[in-house]
């Protein structure tokens, strides 16, 4: 019976106590010595709890929430410095966006008005060659149609002359024609 | 085998002087139970200075546990008494420290159990009276006496609702103290005649069969026993706040 051996050394209490006498938390006997070394281990835990480690740990609470609500200041310092950098952000790229904006409305206009004096010198000068080339087309016509009574009197004489055999006489002939061109 | 020793339960609380001091004629001998004290004081002190010796802003297990043990008592101390009754934290700090350890430390095995002493409960109960009624009588005078007087009752009554008032608060130490002291030594008997059931068993032939019974009931009650360390020291933190609020405000 190995167990029940175990089982009987499982014994912690001090050996030498008896049966009879009181019952031992009644015994008058233990109460001078329990009590005294109550006082000193008592008085020893409350001054060791008062002195050291409950101002401690309060110490340690103190240190903790100081240190949370630093942390917390400066998360908030940080969003606003965050949020003051995104809107100085922001402001940049659209003040970047409006020039370049404008620089290409301004490009823009500038090309428009130079093709547009380009296209009206152009036209001027297209023009210019039009009235010229209708002038001298109808100068040309004048002339040559000043030579057509010249030619055909020309050509009626000689016709006459050939026809009649004798020589026509050209101022009748130049005022037949004068009033058929009429 | 088994000689009376093994299925005395009385056996564990027997003090035994394992060193004798006589101061005066009066028997200070350290005990087994002095020896146990100053295991217990050990213990509070490793947990509360030597766990929370670092300070750390995020702290480790023990000091965790060193937190959680104040912040226990102090919201318990500041939900009974109120803020102003924070000036006896310490008091009812180290009571509690005490009383928890000795029943924790009262439950390995051989080991003694500090607080299964009426004549220890009744010390600190005693303590507990005694700042009541020193701070009371310095706070408030006479007006202490209030706490005997209730508002409200009929005069035709108020004899009786005073001497059962009185009453009532001269047995306050008795049964603070006999309540936990009560709690401890029952367990401990309790725990101890199981542990004789199994040792009886294993040695009566054929009925070592079922002496795994009284073996899963010792571990049972040894869980029952821990909430019972735990909340024994807890109601005796509560009532002393709850008499120590009588001190700070009288006549209520």
């Amino acid at each position: 019976m190995a167990n029940s051996a175990t089982s009987n050394t499982a014994h912690t209490e001090v050996p030498g106590g008896h049966a009879k006498g009181p019952f031992p938390p009644f015994d008058p006997n233990v109460f001078a010595p329990q009590l005294i070394w109550l006082a000193l281990v008592f008085g020893a835990l409350y001054l060791l709890m008062s002195r050291i480690a409950l101002p401690r740990i309060e110490s340690i609470f103190e240190a903790r929430r100081a240190r949370i609500a630093a942390d917390v200041d400066d998360a908030s310092s940080m969003q606003s410095k965050a949020q003051a950098a995104g809107a100085a952000y922001e402001k940049t790229l659209a003040d970047a966006k409006a020039a370049a904006q404008a620089t290409a409305q301004s490009t823009r206009d500038k090309l428009a008005t130079d093709s547009a004096a380009k296209r009206k010198s152009l036209e001027d000068q297209l023009n210019a060659k039009l009235a010229d080339a209708e002038r001298s087309i109808a100068d040309t016509k004048a002339q040559a149609m000043s030579h057509v009574t010249e030619i055909a009197t020309t050509a009626a004489a000689d016709i006459v002359a050939h026809l009649t055999g004798k020589p026509a006489d050209v101022q009748k002939i130049a005022a037949a024609i004068a009033s058929t061109k009429a | 085998m088994a000689t009376g020793n093994a299925i005395d339960p009385i056996h564990q609380f027997i003090v035994a002087p394992l060193a004798q001091i006589r101061i005066g004629g009066i028997d200070a001998s350290f005990t087994n139970a002095s020896l146990f004290m100053v295991v217990v004081l050990l213990a509070a002190t490793f947990l509360m200075i030597i766990g929370t010796a670092q300070k750390s802003i995020v702290p480790g297990r023990l000091q965790s546990a060193a937190e959680m043990a104040y912040e226990f008592v102090a919201s318990t101390v500041r939900g009974t008494t109120g803020t102003e009754g924070m000036k006896f934290f310490p008091l009812v700090f180290s009571l509690f420290m005490f009383v928890l350890l000795s029943n924790l430390i009262g439950l390995i095995p051989y080991t003694f159990t500090v607080t299964s002493q009426i004549v220890v409960t009744f010390a600190l109960a005693g303590l507990v009276i005694l700042t009541v009624i020193i701070y009371g009588v310095a706070k408030h005078g006479t007006h202490f006496l209030h706490l005997f007087v209730p508002s409200g009752v009929a005069p035709a009554l108020l004899p009786f609702i005073v001497l059962i008032e009185v009453i009532s608060f001269v047995s306050r130490p008795i049964s603070l103290s006999v309540r936990l002291f009560a709690n401890m030594l029952a367990g401990h008997i309790t725990l101890k005649v199981f542990g004789a059931f199994v040792a009886l068993l294993l040695s009566a032939g054929g009925w070592a069969a079922i002496s795994p019974l009284p073996l899963v009931g010792i571990v049972a009650l040894t869980a029952f026993e821990l909430l019972v360390a735990f909340l024994q020291a807890y109601v005796f933190a509560i009532l002393t706040c709850v008499y120590l609020n009588d001190a700070l405000h009288p006549g209520h």
